[in-house]
């Protein structure tokens, strides 16, 4: 039918700081809804707490603005009442690998069939730039008092380790890029993860947008900048598990490609297995009729809007007479 | 009187247990009533647990503190126990335990053997087991020695099995074997009663009959009439089950139409899921349908994920107990702020923090009502009895729903492991209420507005995924819409129209899903309690009755909004108050006085992490009512 990229859009003001990456990524978001053919009332947008929470409000589709860390949680209750919905998680680095840690790791156990989007710029930017759980040892933006003491975490290997089924990563200002890998990870069946990198303009004055494009190490030749970011499927890299027993090889290529950082930093899709069962398929396992009847969509009411509970089996069981 | 107190008591593992389903069970055969609390360390094998069974042919709701029969496993059990026994009352205990050294038992706490000391130097006994019951028998007390190995050697035979180890499970068999043909009941209801508890392994159940049957014929033959207590089967055509608030709960959701379920493991609120769980294929009238159980990774993750749910258009529901409910709070205010119909079933345990895990208390009233930061709405519904947890579990998804709020439904550990016999409950007049909800044909072009600024605060609601329908939802404040809102016009607005909410819940719900008040109407006594004291304060009240003593008995449902003006005409009425609750503060009596501005003149209190039992409350009421109580009684009966 036809939709537009302005019909995702909302009326609401995107109040992100001039020359924020989540331009970026809400921008390539309303691209990916238009080109994938879904209407506005089939997704769900789910969002944490911080600069990227607010994404949902400036993108036309029921939108669920969670709480700090919690927006998996969430993402899980709404795709398993209603598996027809197509769910999206979004949340900054912080609120997925920080406090929501334990979340990031536990939904990738299920591989649960929704898309998770990290918005990575290494900084909590709404309180006022403290490090982020993916700043690097040793480095110290602008707002911390002290380099960080802290390892970082890995998101892509995170991911790989927990069982996420389609991981990869992209950029906020390579929207295109960005908005191509949204639709793979959306059309991908199973947990997709996507690392977006991103600046923030205002607190992480080390990794900018300047840092990525390389205008600190020009071509002495050509004088031209040579930018950090370079795409994984230009280097004939083939992330897709064919059977089972490539499994894992292909994870730990994957794993040593999320390690390369600083001069050359791989974007693009790191992993993809199809042949791992999905959350909805393990409980399909088990509830046969789940998909035609999932727990959001059964009558538990009669015409006369009694309970339409049948409890003759429990009372059996527990009948003493 | 057609009346036993029975305890099976032994290390956990031993089977106590199914020992009392079976008893249980075999009592129902008989048209008896039964009620029956489970007691239980924070420990898988080896400490002491134990089951204490009142049976009777009139029903019972509430232990009394006497033990008629005790079927003691072990050394341990006889020595935890044996004061509790009645004179007349017996003991079953294995022979060969008689030369245990009673201060030798290991798994005895010091600050018990400090106690056991005492209770020696005072009855002048010895420090064997042998010496105990000969100390008790001088007391009147009848003790059954009875040759384990020796039995379970011949039932090893009669089997075929060489060898014995496979048979010593068994104890237990043989204990309810003893007991019945003590309490010369029908062994044939026993046999329907073994066979039942293990109709999924045949062969273990073939091999409990022989148990049981050595056991019946050793006992008839060695002991008769030595016990003059007897245990009677009674006709009845009446359907009955016997169940614990555990499973009470679980049917009770499937009645009020829950569909997902989600759970961290904590004890006493664990069996609950899994009992959903084992049973997630529902059969319904409108054909077949199905609970979805999610086993989270935090109570962080059930509450959140079940508060997805909703929004997504299920009923849902997450069950915890108290260290879970607190890793919840966050979730719940969200809940709160964006008018999320989520229940929380909250199995109060002994606290504070790990507290007494596997024990009981009452003392999260106050935090129920009150977790969460900033104001928000919420319902918080206590449950006195299995039946309530039964009605309640569904009603509470009728309540989220109609007013768009959390709902805590406020139960425990006393409700969650005690088993009673109740008749069929009435699961044909449950009516879902699923409040204000647009569909698809009632949304037109214009935007949907989810937070409407309505009269009654209540605006409708609409499902995630309907056409038409888009709307957000956030934690921060926000407009009608759903989307971040910092006006402070607005805001006033908002907070005015949740609260709103609460008021009319308050004014549209019935009374007497509010409280319940019991006895005589015209008295000046009135008990006021909430949740599980409700049986044993009933079977006191009829007590004292009986013995001319008038008393009325509130019992508040509804916490919170309490129904504080028809609270406050009962109280003014009333000469003495009294509150019963299993708390150190009195929570139950603060939030009266908080929000009556009455001030209760008396509190029973109990905090040791038992419940409280028909003798105790009987005794401190009939001080009260006699005027030899003080303002505070602090009960502390336990074993």
């Amino acid at each position: 039918m036809g939709l537009k990229i302005t019909d995702f859009k909302t009326d609401v003001f995107a109040d992100w700081c001039p020359g924020c990456g989540d331009f970026g990524i809400m921008t390539a978001m309303q691209m990916a809804l238009a080109e994938m053919g879904l209407e506005p009332h089939q997704i769900v947008l789910v969002s944490g707490i911080g600069c990227s929470g607010k994404v949902p409000h400036n993108v036309k589709t029921y939108g669920v603005h969670t709480l700090h860390g919690r927006t998996l949680p969430f993402a899980m209750g709404i795709k398993l009442a209603n598996p027809e919905l197509e769910v999206i998680a979004i949340g900054g680095d912080g609120d997925g690998l920080g406090i929501g840690a334990g979340h990031f790791v536990n939904t990738g156990r299920r591989n649960l069939d929704i898309t998770y989007i990290i918005h990575n710029n290494g900084v909590y930017g709404l309180t006022k730039g403290q490090a982020s759980p993916t700043l690097k040892l040793g480095l110290k933006t602008k707002a911390i008092p002290k380099p960080n003491i802290n390892q970082a975490v890995n998101p892509i290997a995170l991911a790989l380790t927990s069982g996420y089924t389609f991981v990869a990563r992209s950029y906020a200002y390579d929207v295109l890029h960005l908005k191509n890998t949204i639709i793979r990870a959306v059309e991908h069946k199973g947990l997709a993860f996507i690392d977006a990198l991103q600046p923030c303009p205002t607190y992480n004055d080390i990794n900018t947008k300047e840092w990525y494009g390389g205008e600190d190490r020009k071509d002495p030749n050509t004088g031209k900048p040579q930018p950090r970011l370079y795409k994984l499927d230009e280097t004939g890299f083939d992330p897709i598990v064919h059977t089972e027993e490539e499994d894992l090889k292909k994870k730990l290529q994957a794993i040593e490609k999320a390690n390369e950082w600083g001069d050359r930093i791989p974007i693009g899709v790191f992993y993809i297995n199809d042949l791992e069962p999905t959350f909805i398929e393990r409980i399909i396992h088990r509830i046969p009729f789940y998909l035609s009847k999932p727990p959001a969509k059964q009558e538990i009411s009669d015409e006369n809007g009694m309970s339409s509970a049948d409890l003759t089996e429990f009372f059996e069981e527990l009948k003493t007479s | 009187m057609n009346e036993i107190n029975w305890m099976a008591g032994g290390p956990q593992g031993a089977g106590v247990d199914s020992a009392a389903n079976i008893l249980g069970r075999a009592c129902g055969y008989g048209g008896l009533y039964v009620y029956g609390r489970r007691e239980y360390h924070s420990n898988i094998k080896g400490l002491h647990s134990y089951f204490h069974l009142r049976i009777s042919d009139q029903e019972v709701h509430a232990n009394v503190n006497d033990v008629d029969l005790l079927a003691a496993f072990d050394a341990e059990t006889v020595v935890r126990h044996i004061n509790e026994v009645v004179p007349n009352g017996g003991i079953i205990v294995d022979k060969e335990l008689v030369g245990t050294k009673v201060f030798n038992i290991p798994t005895l706490p010091y600050e018990f053997k400090d106690e056991l000391h005492k209770y020696v130097d005072r009855k002048g006994l010895g420090d064997t087991l042998g010496d105990f019951l000969n100390g008790a028998k001088k007391e009147g007390v009848h003790i059954f020695l009875i040759p384990y190995t020796d039995l379970l050697k011949q039932i090893a035979a009669k089997l075929g099995i060489e060898k014995l180890v496979t048979v010593t499970r068994m104890i237990n068999v043989l204990t309810i074997g003893v007991s019945f043909a003590l309490l010369k009941y029908d062994q044939s209801l026993v046999e329907k009663a073994v066979l039942t508890v293990f109709s999924d392994k045949p062969k273990v159940a073939d091999m409990n009959i022989v148990a049981l049957r050595e056991a019946y014929a050793y006992a008839s033959h060695t002991f008769t009439n030595s016990f003059q207590r007897k245990l009677e089967k009674i006709d009845t055509t009446e359907q009955r089950i016997f169940l614990s608030g555990n499973q009470a709960v679980a049917m009770g959701k499937v009645l009020g139409g829950c569909r997902i379920q989600t759970y961290y493991p904590i004890t006493p609120a664990a069996d609950e899921s899994e009992y959903l769980e084992a049973h997630e294929i529902l059969k319904t009238r409108t054909g077949e349908g199905s609970i979805v159980v999610v086993q989270t990774e935090d109570e962080i993750a059930a509450i959140n994920s079940a508060s997805g749910a909703c929004l997504a258009g299920a009923r849902a529901a997450t069950s915890t107990s108290g260290p879970g409910f607190s890793l919840m709070v966050e979730g719940l205010s969200w809940a709160g702020n964006c008018e999320v119909p989520v229940v929380i079933t909250y199995y109060q345990r002994g606290a504070p923090a790990t507290g007494l895990p596997t024990r009981f208390g009452q003392a999260d009233l106050q935090f129920a009502v009150h977790a969460g930061h900033g104001d928000f709405p919420r319902i918080v519904l206590a449950s006195g009895d299995i039946e309530e947890c039964f009605y309640d579990a569904a009603l509470a998804f009728n309540y989220a729903e109609r007013y768009q709020m959390p709902v805590i439904h406020l139960i425990d550990k006393a409700l969650a492991n005690s088993s009673q016999t109740y008749r069929f409950f009435d699961t044909g007049s449950f009516k879902i209420e699923r409040g204000a909800i647009l569909g698809e044909s009632e949304l037109k072009d214009q935007q949907y507005r989810r937070f409407e600024f309505t009269e009654s605060g209540i605006s409708p609601r609409v499902i995630l995924g309907t056409r038409n329908g888009v709307h957000w939802y956030t934690g921060d404040e926000h407009n009608e819409v759903g989307h971040i809102s910092e006006e402070p016009a607005n805001r006033d607005m908002m907070v005015e129209k949740r609260m709103r909410k609460l008021e009319t819940a308050d004014r549209e719900i019935p009374m007497g899903e509010k409280l319940k008040v019991f006895g005589d109407e015209e008295s000046e006594n009135l008990v006021v309690s909430w949740g599980s004291p409700k049986g044993a304060i009933l079977e006191a009240m009829n007590k004292l009755t009986r013995e001319g003593l008038s008393l009325k008995f509130l019992q508040i449902r509804m916490i919170h909004p309490l129904p504080k003006e028809h609270v406050a005409e009962l109280l003014k009425n009333a000469t003495k108050i009294i509150t019963v609750e299993n708390n150190y503060s009195g929570q139950l009596a603060e939030i009266i006085r908080e929000k009556t501005g009455i001030q209760t003149n008396f509190r029973i209190l109990k905090f040791n992490g038992r419940p409280i039992t028909m003798t105790e409350v009987y005794g401190a009421l009939k001080k009260v009512l006699l005027g030899q109580a003080p303002e505070r009684q602090v009960l502390t009966y336990g074993s």
